[in-house]
């Protein structure tokens, strides 16, 4: 315990001298882990480019919405958004920077990656701890031809409170009202079985291991290291391959126009090629700016981000958002974040 | 001439009792910060927060039983194995050792205890719960598992994570701190006595139960201790070997939790207050309970020492 609170100490002192230490125009902003690594490539390609640094800390979702609410950091950023009345209550708007998704992976030595389908209600089934064996009728039936191990079910899950979890637990919640009324969706769950991994790393460590497991890890981490998926159907009754592109339909097709703040969870989404279980991670920022000057550096870099960035989240195998998307973004940007004497504070170079 | 020496005396006792007040301010300042942080918590739960074994974020119903449990238990595997294992390897430097060997041992086990818990952890997760789960644990579950009273402490899947992994793990990392200490308070035994008693006739392990043991009672008891302490509020070795679920099961082969773990898990994620002081209130009982076994052993000390005063 004197170890964590000496870390969260450090990292206090890191996130607030950190704007005063730094040149005046340089931005910061801390939170999510899941985003880190664009932010952080995205943060040097702008400095290369214009000079201006921004400097993101990953202390987690939690810490970014702590830290914003606190008025430490320029920005904040959460792998889950904040309701629209936490919002309004706590004079904050948001919007999605990056989309990614999150594929079951499982540990089924017959089964060739992608082979395996299952649905929702059947994943939810299998979480409950309600479907235990990879033989049962219900994942029999929707796999006709696969050679189903007559193997127990061991359930893997996140043991650390993650955005992954959050897209997850969602995904379950929206498909099967017992895991709704049961479990619910957040970052951190009273699972009802099966053992915690911690990282997408320790799950999928765990998943490798144990015979007959099943887990649930980011898309990146799956693709890198070449894991055995399933396909879940979508709302339109299709299976989509877990790819960029379908992440990214998941994202265009959502209704954002009617979700205020921004307030859209990309699971189970409409549209044929649709991930269902697909998220966005966000942003944070205060609605009335008493520095206007830096909140037009964090959106001047978004907008950049958004616009030149999309390239290098690819690399990283990150999902850039949709261009509809960033339009209506942009348009909150205009409309919602003001200076002190409420004046808006963001015109786009663009219009 | 001899006022600025009396003048530069002060000023340095001035200064010595500031660094110690340090101490005790900071010990204050932690005490406080917690209970202010946990207070959300203690508040909503009350006393009824350290007997629940619920532990939902979702619906902000949280208990701090299971992690409680969860540390006990691994640290109590950690103990019986450790020690017992620290004192044969202290007894065999400080005794039966021949000299050659005795430096390149004694040197290999002060290079365990620095070896940082993260890499025991990784070691744990990929080595050890491996090779753990695939022939030590279905022979325990087919030896043990069926016997009167102890058979329920070994069932469950064979899946390498657990009580009973994680105890092992802290083990291997609480003995090398037991063995150097009891290494070095066996080492402080005067030969003489020790000479008396083989001259006398006394076996090695007479010589270890009757002179070398009550020499050196006061100084093993703080090296079982100071195990303790480690394994206690070791956090990444265990976070990578129990499991991580909230549940208190008989078996030692299912999957737990420790208060440090839990902290590890999930501070980072915990956004709303109830969950935070909750995790907050699991360090207090963190602090607390490691308090009390300070506390304890001090008095075990302080009895054994009286003993030693009524016998001589």
């Amino acid at each position: 315990m004197r170890r964590i609170t000496a870390g969260a100490a450090l990292m206090m002192i890191a996130a607030t001298t950190a704007p005063i230490g730094a040149h005046a125009t340089d931005i910061t902003g801390a939170g999510a882990t899941f985003p880190f690594p664009i932010y952080a490539k995205w943060a040097d390609a702008y400095r290369a480019k214009t000079g201006i640094g921004m400097n993101y800390q990953s202390i987690g979702s939690g810490g970014g919405i702590a830290q914003i609410k606190a008025k430490t950091i320029d920005f904040g950023a959460s792998d889950m958004p904040l309701k629209p009345d936490e919002l309004q209550s706590a004079g904050l708007v948001q919007f999605p920077a990056i989309v990614g998704g999150v594929v079951p992976i499982m540990n089924l030595g017959v089964v060739a990656p992608g082979a395996l389908k299952l649905t929702g209600p059947v994943l939810a089934d299998i979480y409950l701890g309600k479907i235990k064996r990879w033989n049962d009728k219900a994942i029999a039936s929707i796999n006709s031809g696969v050679a189903l191990p007559d193997e127990p079910i061991a359930v893997v899950r996140r043991s650390d409170g993650s955005g992954t979890t959050f897209i997850w637990t969602d995904y379950l919640s929206k498909v099967s009202p017992e895991w709704k009324s049961k479990v619910g969706a957040s970052t951190a769950v009273a699972w009802p079985e099966g053992v915690g991994g911690k990282g997408n790393e320790g799950v999928a460590a765990y998943v490798q291991r144990i015979k007959g497991a099943i887990g649930y890890v980011e898309y990146a981490y799956a693709k890198r290291n070449r894991m055995t998926y399933a396909l879940v159907q979508n709302r339109d009754g299709q299976y989509p391959r877990p790819d960029a592109s379908t992440f990214q339909a998941a994202a265009a097709n959502a209704d954002w126009k009617s979700a205020p703040g921004f307030y859209q969870i990309l699971t189970d989404q409409p549209g044929r090629n649709a991930w269902p279980i697909s998220g966005a991670s966000f942003i944070l920022m205060h609605k009335t700016q008493e520095k206007p000057q830096n909140a037009v550096e964090v959106l001047e870099f978004f907008d950049w981000a958004f616009h030149d960035g999309p390239r290098m989240a690819e690399d990283l195998d990150y999902v850039p958002l949709p261009d509809n998307l960033i339009a209506l973004i942009e348009a909150s940007w205009k409309s919602q974040i003001r200076n002190a004497d409420g004046k808006a504070i963001w015109q786009s170079a663009r219009d | 001439m001899l006022l600025t020496a009396r003048r530069q005396d002060a000023l340095f006792a001035q200064v010595a009792r500031a660094f110690a007040a340090l101490v005790l301010l900071l010990l204050a300042a932690i005490v406080i910060a917690l209970g202010f942080a946990a207070w959300p918590a203690l508040l909503k739960f009350g006393p009824g927060f350290f007997v629940s074994d619920v532990w939902n974020p979702v619906t902000k119903d949280f208990g701090a039983l299971a992690p409680i449990y969860g540390t006990i238990a691994t640290s109590t595997i950690a103990l019986l194995i450790g020690v017992p294992v620290s004192f044969g390897i202290a007894l065999y430097l400080t005794e039966m050792c021949p000299t050659a060997l005795k430096r390149p041992l004694g040197t290999a086990v002060e290079l365990l205890a620095a070896i940082p818990s993260i890499i025991y952890g990784m070691w744990g997760l990929f080595v050890f719960a491996p090779f753990f789960a695939d022939h030590v644990e279905p022979f325990l579950t087919a030896t043990f598992g069926n016997l009167w009273l102890i058979g329920p402490l070994f069932e469950g899947a064979p899946t390498g994570l657990g009580v009973l992994t994680a105890g092992i793990i802290l083990a291997v990392m609480v003995i090398p701190f037991v063995a150097a200490v009891m290494r070095d308070v066996f080492e402080i035994v005067p030969s003489v006595l020790k000479e008396s008693a083989y001259a006398v006739g006394c076996t090695t392990w007479e010589v270890v139960r009757n002179i070398v043991l009550p020499y050196t009672r006061i100084g093993v008891v703080g090296g079982i201790m100071l195990g303790l302490g480690r394994a206690l509020g070791e956090t990444m070795a265990v976070t990578f070997v129990i499991g991580n679920a909230y549940r208190i099961r008989a078996s030692l082969l299912e999957p737990g939790n420790s208060i440090a773990s839990a902290l590890a898990n999930e501070f980072n994620e915990a956004a709303d207050p109830v969950h935070r002081g909750a995790l907050v209130a699991l360090g207090l009982v963190l602090f607390v309970l490691t308090m009390l076994v300070l506390a304890a052993s001090r008095l075990l000390i302080a009895r054994l020492a009286r003993r030693e005063g009524a016998t001589t």
